[in-house]
Parts: C-alpha cells; sequence; structure tokens
C-alpha cells in the first residue's frame, strides 16, 4: 500500500492541528502540519500531498465569522490550486472550524449561480458555545470518509456549528445526491429530536456534508478526539473500546490510496 | 476620505438570539415588560472606500448572506437610522479609544485579502429599543447594554468625523520632586500618583535620591513601585510579622518562607534521592517530574480587581496571563490544560440592593465564564476543571482564579540570560492598557474605583497568544533563546527588570512598537498591554529568531540589551531617562513589619435533637444550594477535549452529567501516563477557624485527585491566598493561621507546596444612603490546587454508581463536625465543630483507596465533602442512574451517637478524608484487606431501583426518586 501523504494546514488560530496529525499517523498516512503562511507563499506545496486536511480551532479567532478570514484567504489566493487539488483525484477533510472553512470558501459547495454560497454555518441555536458527545449516522453511500461507517459517537465544541441551506430545493437538491453525508440522531438511531440531540439546530439534522463526489467532506464533530477507548465519556462504566469510533475517518482517507 | 457604517442583521426568518437575551435581561432589570430589543452589530471601515467596495465587504466578508442581511451607507446617511420597528429608541455601544478590537483587527486583514484599502475598522453594536421611554434606554444602555469601563454609549445616530487614535509624542524628560517633601506630601504623591506606596517606602526612596543628590525622574519612581508593589513583591506575607494566638507566638522574618515554602524544603530533604520536586517558588510556575521525557509545571494566578470592574475583560486577561505564566516557565511549557474557580454573590440579588459602583453578580458570573471561556477555547487549552462559591461577602469584590497545567522537555525546565544577548519583545503591540494594574490590584475597590482605574482594565486577544505560543515553542526546540518571561502586571519593567536583575539591562523604549502615536517612555515602560513575551536572545541566533516569528506573523523587536553593569538604564532615543542599581530596585525596599492576631474560637455545639424531622427535604436543599448545584451550563462552555488527552471529564456518568471528582488528562499522545487535577476550598470554615479552613482544603484537594486513581506519594498542591485588609492585625491574623496549617499538613502528609500566589486588600467599600461608609470584606479564601499522577490511566475510576448489586463501602471516619457545613447554611444554624483534619487518618486512607484503584478493585469513588454522605451517596445514585441503599448503623464515626444527632451526623457532617465507594462482590474481600489499615465499612449497596433509600438499622429515614435528587442539584444554574 502507498502511504498518502497529508497536508494539516493550520492558521492562526488553529488548535486540532497536533491530534489531527497523529489521527493520520495512527491510520498510517505521513502527516505534516503547514503554516498557511508557507502555501500563500508558495501555493504549488500543496501538489506535494494526496489528503489535504483543514484542522479544528478559531482560526483567525472566529473573528467576523467562524473560518470567514480563512475562507477569504483560500478565495483571494488559493482559489486555483485548491480547485486542482480537489479535481485531480485526492482528498479533502474540514473538522469543525475547517469544515466552517470548507463551507465558507466554496471548495465544499460550490457557490451559485449569483455568486453567493447555498449554505453556511452559524450561531448555535442557544447562542453559547457547547462541548458535548453526540451519536451520527451515516447517511451517505458516497463519502469517502464514510465508507463502512454506519454510526459513530463523537464529541462536537462549537459555537457556530448550525448547518443552514439557502432554501428548500437546495436541501433536497444536496439530499437527492447523498451530501447531507452525517446526521445527528438519538442514541437508538433514530432522527434527532431537537436540543440536545442535535446539539446546535442544525436543519436536517446535517453534522456532516459533502461535495457531490463524495472527496471532499466536512463534520462539525471531532473523530481526532476519540481515537482510543480512554477518550471516550463513559470508558469507566462501559469498558474500553479497542479502537474509537473517529479512527475510521481517517482510516478511509488513507485507504483510498491503497 | 470616507467613513463607511456596515449594519448587520438577521435576516428575515432567523431570530434576532442577542436581542430575545437582552429583552429577557431588561425585564429582570425592572424595566416595564412591554420592551423589546432589537440587536444590530456591525463595523466602521475609514479609507478611500468607493460604494461599490463597500458593499462588496459587506457580502462577501463581514456578513452571512444565507442568514443575515446588511445596510451599508456613510456616517449620518438616513438608512442607517431607519428603525426596523415602530418608534423604537437606537443606542450605540462603542469601545472607548484604544480599548483592544481584535474582531476589527481580522476584518482589517480580510479586506486587505479582498484587495481594498482601507485605514482603519472599528467594530460597534447598535440597538432598537421599543416600548419603553428614553429613560429605561438610559438606564438599560448602563446597567446591562454597556460597560463604561471599557465602552461609550452613543444615543441616536452616530456623528464621528475620523477613527485615528492617538496624537504625535513630543518627548520632555520628567522629574518628580521628592527630596523635599514631607511625610504628608510624600503620602500624597504616592496615592496621587498610583504608587500605592507606603509612608516608609515613600521615605526610604527619598532618602536614596537624597543621597544621589538629584529627584528622580516619573519613570524611576513608577519603576520603584511596580517592583515593589505587593502584586510583584509580595511583600506582606513575605515580610515580618509577629504573630500570636491564644496557643502560640510566633516571630517570622519571612512569613511565607517559614511556613509553605518551608513545608517544600522539609519534604524533599526527607525525599533525599527520591525528590520529584525540580523547580519551586522560583519561577513563573512550580515544576515537578512527570515521566522519562517531561516534566509538568502547574500555576494558579488570581485576576479579582479587574474582574470586578469588567468580568469578561478580567477574567479573559487573567487566563490569558497564566497561559503566559507557563509558557514562561523554564524555557517554556507547553500549556495542556486550565483550571479555573470563582467566588460570587448570589446571582438572583435584586437590582435594587446593589450598593453603587457594583455589577449585578449574574452579569459578573456571565461575564467571567464567557470571558474564560472565550480566551481558552480560542488558545486550545482544555478547561479541565474548577468549582464556583458563592458567598454574599463576594458583591463587590468577586474572585477569579485562573490556572494553567504545562507540560515541558525536562532538559528546558531552567533558563538563564547572559550579559551581552538581546532583550526582545514579541506578540502584542503596547498601548495604554492597563496602566497601574500592578499597583492598582494591591489597592482596596471602592465605588470610584472605575472612574479612578478604567486604564487598568484590558481586553485579551486570544489568538495573538496563540501565535506567540506556537513560536515559542518553535524557537524553544531550536534552542533560539538562554531565557524567556512573559509579561505580565508591571509589563515590561517587571518582566526586563526580573530578567535583568542579576546582570544589568539597559532598554530602549522607543523601540517598542505601539498601537498607536503619543505614549510618553513611562507609559511603554509600565503598559500592561497583553499577550507579550519578554527574551534573551543570542545576537548569533537573532535573525533565525526574528525570521521564524515574522514567518507565523509574530512582530519581534529588541528592546534591550543585557549588560553586566548592574543596572537599569532606561533609554528613549538618546536621552537616558532613567538610571537605578537593580540592588535598590530589588532588594531596597524596606521590610513591612506587620503585627497578626489570632483568637481561637471556642467550638460551641449544636443541639441536634429534634432537627432530624426534614431529612429528605434538607438533602434537596443541599443539592440545590448554588455551591454544590450542578455547574453544568457553565462547564459545557468550555472545550474540555482539545489536545485528544481528556480521560475523565469534568461530567460523568451515565448520562455525562454527574459532577466528576477531578480531572484526568493525558499530556503525550500515544502514552498512557495522565494527570489528575483538583481543588479544594471552604471559605464557610474559615469563619470557624482559618487553620482548619486551611487543612481542609488540603485534604480536598488531595482526595478529589486520590478519587479518581491519582498516586497520593506524588500530588503538588498550589496555595491562593485571596483575603481582605491584612494591614488589620486580626485579618493578618487568620491568614497567618492558615498559612500554618498549610506547613503542618503538607509536612505531615509529604505533599509540597510547589507554587502560590496571594491577592489581599479584597474589600469592597462604598458610601450607604447616610453617607457612611460602608465595608464589605470577603472571608478569608484560600484555594488550594492539586495536580496528580496517574502511571496508566486505564486504572482510573469516576464517581457514578456502576452497577446494581455492588457493594458500598465508607472509607473514612464521620465525626460531629457540622461548623460550616451546609445542613447549617440550608437550616440557618450558627456553630459547630468545623471539621478538622487528622494526618494519621490522611496517610492511611488515602493510600490504601489508592491502592484499592490501581488494583482495579473499585468501580466507583465519590469524595464525601459539601453535604457529607448524603449528597455524595445522592450524586453517586444519580450520576449512574441507579438506586443507591444506606444503613447509618454502618457508617464508622469517632465516637457513638444516637438518636438525632447520629443520623444528622451521619449523613450531614463534612469530616475530612472519606470517600464513598463502590466494589463488585467478587472484590469485596480483597477491597477489606487492602483498606485494613484505614477506617471502613460496608454501609449500603448499589440497587437497580432508581432509589436512594437511607436507613438506620431497621427503620426507614429516606426514600426518594433519583430522578427528583438530580433535578434539585441540575436545576437552580440551569440558565
Amino acid at each position: 500500500m502507498t502511504t498518502p501523504k497529508v497536508l494539516v494546514l493550520r492558521a492562526p488560530g488553529t488548535n486540532c492541528d497536533h491530534e489531527t496529525k497523529y489521527a493520520f499517523e495512527l491510520a498510517g498516512g505521513q502527516a505534516e502540519r503547514i503554516h498557511i503562511n508557507r502555501v500563500l507563499e508558495n501555493p504549488s506545496v500543496v501538489q506535494q500531498y494526496q489528503i489535504m486536511c483543514i484542522p479544528g480551532g478559531f482560526s483567525y479567532g472566529d473573528d467576523v465569522a467562524a473560518g470567514r478570514i480563512f475562507a477569504n484567504q483560500m478565495r483571494s489566493h488559493l482559489a486555483d490550486v485548491l480547485h486542482e487539488f480537489k479535481s485531480s483525484d485526492k482528498l479533502i477533510l474540514g473538522i469543525c472550524n475547517g469544515f466552517q472553512v470548507l463551507i465558507k470558501s466554496g471548495l465544499l459547495l460550490e457557490d451559485d449561480s449569483n455568486g453567493d454560497p447555498p449554505a453556511t454555518l452559524c450561531w448555535n441555536n442557544h447562542g453559547l458555545y457547547e462541548d458535548r458527545w453526540v451519536h451520527l449516522q451515516n447517511a451517505s453511500d458516497k463519502c469517502v470518509f464514510l465508507r463502512g461507517v454506519d454510526r459513530m459517537y463523537l464529541p462536537i465544541a462549537h459555537a457556530e456549528g448550525r448547518f443552514v441551506m439557502r432554501d428548500d430545493t437546495v436541501a433536497d437538491q444536496l439530499q437527492a445526491s447523498q451530501q447531507l453525508a452525517l446526521k445527528y440522531v438519538n442514541a437508538a438511531g433514530e432522527p434527532a429530536s431537537g436540543f440536545p440531540e442535535n446539539p446546535n439546530g442544525a436543519q436536517r439534522n446535517v453534522a456532516g456534508v459533502c461535495d457531490d463526489s463524495g472527496r471532499v467532506f466536512g463534520l462539525m464533530p471531532h473523530p481526532e478526539r476519540f481515537l482510543e477507548g480512554t477518550q471516550h465519556p463513559r470508558w469507566t462504566r462501559e469498558g474500553l473500546q479497542a479502537e474509537g469510533d473517529g479512527l475510521a475517518v481517517f482510516r478511509n482517507a488513507v485507504e483510498y490510496f491503497a | 476620505m470616507s467613513l463607511w457604517e456596515i449594519d448587520i442583521y438577521p435576516a428575515d426568518g432567523q431570530v434576532d438570539r442577542a436581542g430575545e437575551e437582552l429583552t429577557t435581561d431588561a425585564i429582570d432589570l425592572g424595566l416595564d415588560d412591554s420592551i423589546q430589543v432589537a440587536a444590530v452589530h456591525g463595523y466602521l471601515l475609514e479609507g478611500d472606500i468607493e460604494a461599490a467596495d463597500a458593499n462588496r465587504l459587506a457580502d462577501k466578508l463581514l456578513a452571512d448572506s444565507v442568514v443575515e442581511r446588511t445596510v451599508v451607507a456613510q456616517i449620518g446617511d438616513p438608512s442607517l437610522q431607519q428603525s426596523p420597528t415602530e418608534g423604537a429608541l437606537l443606542v450605540y455601544v462603542i469601545n472607548k479609544p484604544g480599548v483592544m478590537d481584535p474582531v476589527a483587527m481580522s476584518a482589517q486583514k480580510g479586506i486587505q485579502d479582498l484587495g481594498v484599502a482601507v485605514d482603519q475598522v472599528r467594530t460597534f453594536r447598535k440597538y432598537w429599543v421599543s416600548g419603553v421611554d428614553q429613560d429605561s434606554v438610559n438606564r438599560l444602555a448602563e446597567k446591562v447594554l454597556a460597560n463604561d469601563a471599557i465602552e461609550q454609549v452613543v444615543h441616536g445616530p452616530l456623528q464621528l468625523s475620523a477613527l485615528a487614535l492617538g496624537n504625535a509624542y513630543e518627548f520632555e524628560l520628567k522629574t518628580v520632586e521628592i527630596r523635599s517633601l514631607s511625610d504628608d506630601e510624600l503620602e500624597v504623591l504616592s496615592k496621587q500618583g498610583q504608587l500605592y506606596l507606603t509612608l516608609v517606602e515613600m521615605q526610604t526612596i527619598q532618602k536614596r535620591f537624597q543621597q544621589l543628590e538629584r529627584e528622580p525622574t516619573d519613570i524611576e519612581l513608577e519603576s520603584i513601585a511596580q517592583t515593589w508593589s505587593e502584586h510583584c513583591s509580595h511583600k506582606t506575607l513575605a515580610g515580618r510579622i509577629a504573630y500570636k494566638d491564644g496557643e502560640t507566638e510566633r516571630h517570622f522574618e519571612n512569613m511565607l518562607k517559614e511556613t509553605v515554602f518551608a513545608a517544600t524544603v522539609k519534604i524533599r530533604e526527607e525525599l533525599g534521592e527520591d525528590d520529584w520536586c525540580v523547580s519551586v517558588f522560583k519561577d513563573n510556575a512550580g515544576i515537578v517530574t512527570f515521566d522519562d521525557d517531561f516534566n509538568v509545571a502547574f500555576k494558579v494566578e488570581t485576576h479579582n480587581h479587574p474582574s470586578a470592574l469588567e468580568p469578561y475583560g478580567g477574567a479573559n486577561t487573567g487566563i490569558g496571563g497564566v497561559i503566559r505564566d507557563t509558557l514562561g516557565t523554564g524555557m517554556g511549557a507547553k500549556p495542556i490544560c486550565n483550571t479555573d474557580i470563582f467566588c460570587f454573590a448570589n446571582p438572583e440579588v435584586d437590582h435594587d440592593e446593589l450598593p453603587p459602583g457594583v455589577l449585578h453578580p449574574r452579569r459578573v458570573m456571565k461575564g467571567v465564564v464567557s470571558g474564560v471561556r472565550d480566551y481558552g477555547n480560542r488558545m486550545g487549552i482544555p478547561t479541565v476543571n474548577g468549582a464556583i462559591y458563592f458567598d454574599d461577602r463576594y458583591l463587590g469584590n468577586p474572585l477569579v482564579y485562573a490556572g494553567n497545567v504545562g507540560l515541558i522537555p525536562k532538559e528546558k525546565s531552567f533558563k538563564e540570560a547572559h550579559a551581552g544577548e538581546w532583550a526582545v519583545v514579541i506578540g502584542g503591540h503596547t498601548g495604554r492598557d492597563g496602566i497601574h494594574g500592578a499597583t492598582f490590584s494591591s489597592a482596596e475597590l471602592t465605588s470610584d474605583s472605575e472612574m479612578l482605574s478604567g486604564g487598568a482594565v484590558q481586553i485579551g486577544n486570544a489568538i495573538t497568544e496563540k501565535m506567540v505560543m506556537d513560536v515559542l515553542l518553535e524557537a524553544r526546540d531550536r534552542n533560539l533563546y538562554t531565557c524567556v518571561t512573559d509579561c505580565g502586571a508591571g509589563g515590561l519593567s517587571s518582566a526586563i527588570g526580573e530578567m535583568g536583575e542579576e546582570i544589568g539591562v539597559e532598554v530602549y523604549l522607543d523601540k517598542a512598537p505601539l498601537k498607536y502615536d503619543g505614549l510618553s517612555y513611562t507609559e511603554i515602560w509600565i503598559s500592561e498591554a497583553q499577550e507579550r513575551m519578554v527574551f534573551s536572545v543570542p545576537d548569533e541566533n537573532w535573525q533565525e529568531f526574528k525570521t521564524l516569528c515574522e514567518s507565523e506573523g509574530v512582530d519581534a523587536t529588541i528592546v534591550g540589551k543585557f549588560v553586566d553593569h548592574g543596572r537599569l538604564v532606561l533609554k528613549y532615543h538618546d536621552h537616558v531617562v532613567g538610571d537605578l542599581t537593580m540592588e535598590f530596585l530589588h532588594d531596597g525596599r524596606p521590610p513591612i513589619i506587620r503585627d497578626a492576631h489570632y483568637e481561637i474560637p471556642e467550638v460551641l455545639q449544636i443541639d441536634l435533637e429534634g432537627k432530624a424531622s426534614s431529612l429528605e427535604s434538607d438533602l434537596e436543599s443541599i443539592l440545590s444550594s448554588l455551591n454544590v448545584a450542578s455547574k453544568e451550563w457553565v462547564v459545557r462552555q468550555y472545550d474540555h477535549e482539545v489536545q485528544a488527552g481528556s480521560v475523565v471529564k469534568p461530567m460523568v456518568g451515565v448520562e455525562n452529567d454527574g459532577p466528576g471528582d477531578a480531572a484526568v488528562v493525558k499530556p503525550v499522545l500515544g502514552s498512557s501516563k495522565g494527570i489528575t487535577v483538583s481543588c479544594g476550598m471552604n471559605p464557610r470554615y474559615g469563619d470557624f477557624d482559618t487553620y482548619h479552613m486551611a487543612a481542609s482544603a488540603i485534604d480536598e484537594a488531595i482526595r478529589n485527585s486520590v478519587a479518581v486513581g491519582a498516586d497520593p506519594s506524588k500530588i503538588a498542591v498550589l496555595d491562593n491566598f485571596c483575603w481582605g485588609y491584612t494591614d488589620r492585625p486580626e485579618t493578618l491574623g487568620s491568614l497567618v493561621r492558615a498559612a500554618l496549617a498549610c506547613y503542618d499538613v503538607a509536612v505531615d502528609l509529604k505533599t509540597p507546596f510547589i507554587s502560590g500566589k496571594d491577592s489581599l486588600n479584597n474589600e469592597f467599600s462604598y458610601q450607604n444612603e447616610a453617607g457612611e461608609k460602608v465595608t464589605i470584606s470577603i472571608p478569608p479564601t484560600l484555594l488550594i490546587s492539586a495536580i496528580g499522577q496517574v502511571e496508566d490511566v486505564s486504572t482510573c475510576t469516576t464517581m457514578d454508581a456502576k452497577e446494581a448489586g455492588n457493594v458500598l463501602y465508607q472509607v473514612g471516619v464521620t465525626r460531629r463536625e457540622l461548623g460550616g457545613s451546609h445542613w447549617t447554611l440550608i437550616r440557618d444554624l450558627e456553630g459547630g465543630a468545623v471539621p478538622r483534619v487528622c494526618t494519621d487518618n490522611c496517610n492511611a486512607v488515602f493510600p490504601a483507596v489508592h491502592q484499592a484503584i490501581k488494583s482495579g478493585w473499585v468501580r466507583a469513588c465519590h469524595d464525601l465533602s459539601e453535604g457529607g454522605l448524603a449528597v455524595a451517596a445522592a450524586e453517586m445514585a444519580f450520576a449512574g442512574g441507579l438506586g443507591v441503599t444506606i444503613d447509618l448503623s454502618e457508617v464508622p464515626t469517632d465516637q457513638s451517637y444516637s438518636g438525632d444527632t447520629e443520623n444528622i451526623v451521619k449523613l450531614f457532617a463534612e469530616s475530612n478524608t472519606r470517600f464513598l465507594v463502590e466494589v463488585t462482590p467478587e472484590n469485596c474481600e480483597a477491597f477489606e484487606q487492602v483498606t485494613a489499615g484505614a477506617t471502613v465499612a460496608r454501609i449500603g449497596t448499589v440497587n437497580a431501583n432508581d432509589q436512594l433509600i437511607i436507613n438506620n438499622g431497621g427503620t426507614n429515614l429516606l426514600t426518594t426518586a433519583i430522578g427528583q435528587l438530580k433535578e434539585a442539584w441540575q436545576s437552580p444554574l440551569r440558565w
């Protein structure tokens, strides 16, 4: 199997880069943390990699809106190289703040004919940052990162994670093309019915979205925070799982290049 | 040049969350409930900006077109004054000039990325208030919408012509006449110059300059005041104290050194070869060993006075400051988790009962929590432990303790600057922020503190600090510097002054990068602008150091040079503006000499007979009391899992919502070794005897760590004394007595103190309606923070009941100790014996419990604290979603009790060093063997019946559904 190279792209305020790099390495990839300034200086650097991941954190402090400044940099300075990356059978993953960046950069869901993004991630319904474990259901056959995954139990930790689509047409279309890939459910696997099962009020219980190819994926929950048994909130009562639910996301990415 | 205003409203169909919340707050404030508040936020942009560009910025950058709509116009345009609702009154809230505005800084960057030239950006908030008159709006603005310490309110349309700040500075060397002053005049100078020095100290300075035959410059006087401030030198507690209580008399040359610190010295001597302390009481944080590669550093700071004036900014910069403490320990530790402890007054107090100058406690609490949340979360440091304590004496003077643990490579644990190296500052720019923070924090708060010291209030910018942290750790690993420290209280003056203490330094004040023009050389020197660190960089590494910083957008500037002349020389361009010897600055302060008295109070037992008829409602009332009630609303706002090291989270149990005793964090990815973080504090005990309060706090901090699996032979503790006005002998006496307990307990348990901090003069005074001065002093408040270690985190346990059929043990002895207990609090009873610590008992109980947990025989372990056994059993039951049955007749006590006394003591006494432990039947024998040296008894079982059942022999005392108990515990602070 070839070992894919993973670019863990960080910006000022990114703060999940170390554990995300570790997750890819645990899954068999070869990962590097690279500062956005290095990519801005030399955009072609991204071509050396097969997987690009934008990890969680508060890029530029979430100032203006979560992920906006970072996304704006990508739109203004890196659009060509990133679209080329996307179209050359490579993988892009955005976790939490990375998902916010991908949505706002137009890299995950392309802008509509008016040049406007079809969806956004905005303030949680209750208006607060929230750290909480949630149940998730894979709702897509298309998403490369979710292959073989049925359910996952992962933590969310965000203030701006409510997924909102511009209108029902957009929502129906994304649903039909299986791009609303990851959904909040209850412990029994039934669709989430409000808070806290759906922790932020996301439309259609959406926790993660992929592009039409299934190779670009963004999600609010943190798979890199559940790689091993002791990270589970109830391991002292339920016993240690051999591995955490989140590892599958990274292993799927690495194995795509097998 | 044009000035654009961009207003951002929720789009049609989107909820105005901020407006709704403010409407609720307004009604809470007592305004007419027909009030409606609509909230808008926005940006002011100054520059040569075309209308098309302004609209593009609004559309593509500043607002989110899916959920927001904008109004874009130049200032003064009528479209900006168009109310969305009929007849609403308009209020703008805008930062006072010079207050940190991180969002504006980031917006400016985003605007540049879009290729638009903009000169200045500022953010603002805007409110449309309808349904009430202008008077109500004024009151709303003052009490809810804005904080006068940092913001200004504009009623009606904004009228601004420019945003730029600052004027050119014209150099003028200022000297202060001191040699000829009388004692009275010296005192006036100390107060009016906000130096807050004592007369003896002022006289010492006067004499010095008489000898030098010149007057001091303003910057020299400021440097001395900063260095000699209580905040920087801890002169009271490290001073000479004559202490007397009914039993002993002691004369201290240096009180802290002879108590808290002496305990550590003694323990280290006794440990000999096995000493695991690395660096104690000398660096920014204490350091102990961890594994083969790393040590851990731990520091807890207070940020009380700034938080009283501006809760968000005070707490925000408090956590920012303590993170810089660990970053500035040794050659730099990587922060791995935070702990935050707050003390507030009752958040339900009526607005009309507040003295002048006091913010409502609910607002203080919300602000403090938000401040800690926004800084810790943005830094990517999990907040894993904490506590909130309520007492009405914290009304005008809340307490905010912020702590940080760091991981540091063994070989990076020490540092030393050398002559010839550059003094380099990196990170934030210098502004007028926080001038006089160090001296201000040593003064008493009054109702005009806000006006006098508003400049001491700051807002942090976590991302600047995150960027500093990123380059600091990289530069550390590349060995680019020899010494680092943070800019905290006193700013450059403290940081550079301390770093150069043993060498000498010359400082080029004109080189410091400024936020805006107009700062005098003295303002530059003492500014407490946040997010700055100072390094000593050898010349041969300077280029690489600078390049590394710049590669991540961090400014690095040479501001001085360490010179082997033993002096502090301050220059502004070619002018020498200050020249003091390090010896005078650091050792010239006359010792403070104080008297300290303590009267050991008599124990007056409460007659308990006839008081056991309401055990069930007593238990529910304790669960609902604010100190015990669930803090989940706070905990979930903190990211407690970033860095992926979380092993035992703050909330545990079958629904992830029970109260964990301590956090466990695994700081090295891929390793199984962990640390525990816990705390102990009980100001109510201090009303009885501060000795036992301190001893109890140490016991509580240790037992919380032991309860999750920490090894009691390797727990280190920190002290944070927050006290009232220690010039009063009885107030200082109560502190000394607490310090004596710290010595005794630490030595007996071999639990060393490794770092600490004190905050004195925590009092609030105001004039009441009759014109009399009223002073509220906080209760003596000692926070003990503990850091423990776990060899293999998979042996840890949690407090939630695990399985029906298991056996429950009480380990430790219950005594008739109800003084200061939560049972007496909710029953409004005075008296009782305050809980004591028997260290022999500790040395039997802690190792036994640890051995049992480590061996895997313990399914759940919960410490007994506020509310005693009753609360511990209730919490264990509802956290596990299982029933618990307890037979009080089996509970071990120091002597035989009967009747109501027996039941109340066994249920609610708060005796130290006790645990409730769940064991599976097959492990009972092994458990009993390993705990044989401690007092232990089977007192109950875990059941599947969802009820807490308390019996005494054949008599049922209480049967309550766990759901009802949980609701009582969760509802009070479910905000």
